[in-house]
């Protein structure tokens, strides 16, 4: 089922929380909404559900026009980032719930429900919990259970709000694997929602990055890291280094003094210079754009990170770089660097 | 023949958070002697009185037409008012609890307005409003309708002074619960019939009998605002506190504390029961945080 998201507009009071919002989901896609606290995500995917309406807009499923309809009638499946299990049942009851409530003229009987469950339960490898009740389990089962409970419903899109946010960075990884391969059996639409960029990167097929209510960008992983479309995405994503210079005559400065790389034909004026920590290559002093001393050096794994003074900015200015290990570094080392690579937008404000 | 001091335990003593024995003592000697005095005693004296002449007077008293009717008059008001007050104070606590609106805040001060005013002044307003030189009364008059005086005044003046009970032991609870099971009922596609009795009603029910309990013992055993609407017309509109107080003026002690000894069982019971529901409330308390 495709999604199609027109014009989408909400606000809470003075606050907008969607601005003017497009997108389009193909169908059988796993999609990752990512964005920081506020940017919108969760009111988009909410609105989607049919659990918020837009001031204005429209939202429609598979070209037909989903917003006078129900949550109910949309058939869409939503996992809670709490899970929102229904205490008082069993884990078997909670996902035989969306197939006890339907109509009683399509309601299966009890022999089927019970096979159903099982298979869900089966789906998700926790039919040995049918018996339990929520507060038995674990996080990450309560996870599993919540997705079984919407699956149930055979729903048209599937809608995940942080699925793994309230679980531990270990039970987190690998529920974000099995969550790929199931999306993989069971290929339903599917929207879920992320503020951890490692998260969106590593499951999502496309991922849209959100920033204030808006769409920075939409763009498989590799697009989005490699080639941020705004500053917003370049800083969210990745850790980068930035720079604040000035474009004048085809060239880059920082802080009056002219940096050795090309401006790649960038408008003149006040600009914000991007690189990622690891493209940036360290050589001895004289030897590259921007000169600095090494005043700090921590060794983490493979890497090793080396925080450099820049010489010449205007106020004193630190960057934290990554270099290899096997390249010694020392606190004191006077040194040279070299964007590898470098993205150069217009400085906000 | 030498032991190794080493393996021998002694438990830690936890002076810094226990008194001496004998402050111990004393504390507890004079809170166990406090209630003994003010709650147990009386408690002695109504049941020791109500049997002063034997079982026999007891039941005699009990079986009185005026007794068995005050008792038929309080339960029905009680059933009256207890159901009028747990549909209400769902309803109040589900508004509050779920949706934000204007004026909230001043519902939760209204709800609460009934404890704040003394009883007398909660009959009293019923007198103004349904009495013969109140504010409906001549229109009641010309129609022939009795409130006050009646039954209906009763009930009235009942449901306004208990009426905070069911909506209070809500309204923290459902607060607490948020909304995301019902959004997920939804979602699953229930309506909104099968979401309140398939999920938010199981998710209250102690709540909700807990506040029940304590409303249905205040109906019970309400006398200032049920002594000014009432009229006192014996055998018809005197609940049990309104006769036990005739019968005590009347000089009629055995059954006076005969009802009066009903009404200290009710206490007996609700407490109980109140205990009881506490600690499933506790436990439900414990798996929600979880």
């Amino acid at each position: 089922m495709t999604i199609e998201v027109k014009n989408l507009t909400k606000k809470f009071g003075d606050f907008a929380a969607l601005d003017n919002v497009d997108l389009k989901v193909a169908d059988g896609e796993l999609l990752a909404l990512l964005g920081p606290s506020g940017s919108g995500k969760t009111t988009l995917l909410r609105i989607i559900a049919g659990l918020d309406w837009p001031d204005s807009g429209e939202v429609s499923f598979g070209g037909e026009n989903v917003l006078s309809r129900s949550a109910g009638e949309r058939h869409v499946g939503f996992v809670f980032q709490h899970y929102a299990l229904f205490r008082h049942m069993t884990v078997f009851e909670n996902v035989a719930f969306g197939l006890r409530v339907q109509p009683r003229a399509i309601r299966k009987d009890e022999a089927a429900i019970r096979a159903r469950v099982k298979e869900l339960l089966d789906l998700v490898q926790l039919d040995w919990l049918s018996d339990r009740y929520p507060n038995q389990l674990s996080g990450g089962q309560r996870q599993r259970i919540a997705l079984a409970r919407a699956l149930a419903i055979e729903p048209r899109i599937l809608l995940l709000d942080e699925p793994f946010g309230a679980l531990d960075a270990k039970v987190r990884k690998e529920l974000r694997q099995w969550l790929r391969s199931l999306h993989q059996e069971i290929h339903v639409t599917s929207i879920f929602v992320t503020h951890d960029q490692e998260e969106a990167l590593e499951v999502a097929n496309r991922v849209v990055v959100m920033d204030k209510g808006r769409i920075e960008q939409v763009g498989t992983p590799g697009e989005v890291y490699d080639n941020p479309a705004t500053a917003f995405v370049h800083g969210f994503i990745g850790e980068s280094i930035v720079l604040p210079v000035e474009v004048r005559d085809g060239g880059v400065q920082l802080g009056g003094k002219a940096l050795n790389i090309a401006a790649n034909g960038y408008a003149p004026g006040a600009a914000k210079l991007f690189i990622r920590r690891h493209d940036m290559q360290i050589g001895p002093a004289g030897s590259g754009a921007l000169e600095g001393s090494v005043q700090h050096v921590r060794t983490f794994g493979p890497i090793q990170r080396a925080e450099v003074a820049l010489c010449g900015a205007a106020e004193k200015t630190v960057i934290e770089i990554d270099a290899p290990r096997d390249r010694e570094l020392h606190a004191g080392d006077a040194v040279s660097l070299q964007p590898r690579r470098y993205r150069i937008f217009a400085a906000q404000e | 023949m030498n032991q190794p001091q080493a393996f021998t335990y002694t438990p830690p003593r936890d002076d810094v958070h226990t008194e001496p024995g004998a402050i111990r003592f004393v504390i507890v000697a004079l809170a166990v002697l406090f209630l003994l005095i003010f709650v147990v005693l009386p408690l002695v004296v109504v049941f020791a009185s109500a049997f002063s002449k034997g079982v026999m007077a007891y039941v005699a008293a009990l079986g009185e037409p005026e007794a068995l009717s005050a008792i038929r008059l309080t339960l029905l008001v009680a059933a009256i008012s207890v159901s009028l007050n747990l549909v209400s104070g769902v309803i109040a606590a589900w508004a509050i609890a779920k949706f934000d609106f204007a004026g909230k805040t001043f519902l939760i001060t209204l709800i609460d307005l009934p404890f704040s005013v003394s009883p007398v002044i909660s009959g009293l307003v019923f007198v103004l409003l349904f009495g013969a030189q109140g504010f409906f009364g001549p229109w009641l008059q010309a129609h022939d309708i009795r409130i006050l005086f009646a039954l209906p005044g009763i009930a009235l003046a009942t449901i306004f002074v208990t009426f905070p009970f069911v909506a209070r032991a809500l309204i923290p609870l459902m607060q607490e619960q948020g909304t995301q099971e019902e959004e997920a009922a939804i979602s699953l596609g229930a309506s909104g019939l099968q979401t309140f009795f398939r999920v938010t009603l199981p998710n209250i029910k102690w709540g909700l009998l807990y506040g029940v309990l304590l409303c249905n013992a205040r109906a019970m055993g309400e006398f200032g605002a049920v002594s000014v609407v009432s009229g006192h017309i014996r055998g018809e509109t005197n609940t049990m506190p309104l006769l036990v107080e005739i019968l005590y003026n009347e000089y009629q002690f055995v059954a006076s504390f005969a009802i009066a000894s009903l009404l200290a069982m009710l206490a007996l019971i609700t407490l109980v029961a109140k205990t009881v529901l506490e600690r499933r409330l506790d436990e439900g308390q414990v798996v929600s945080d979880d």
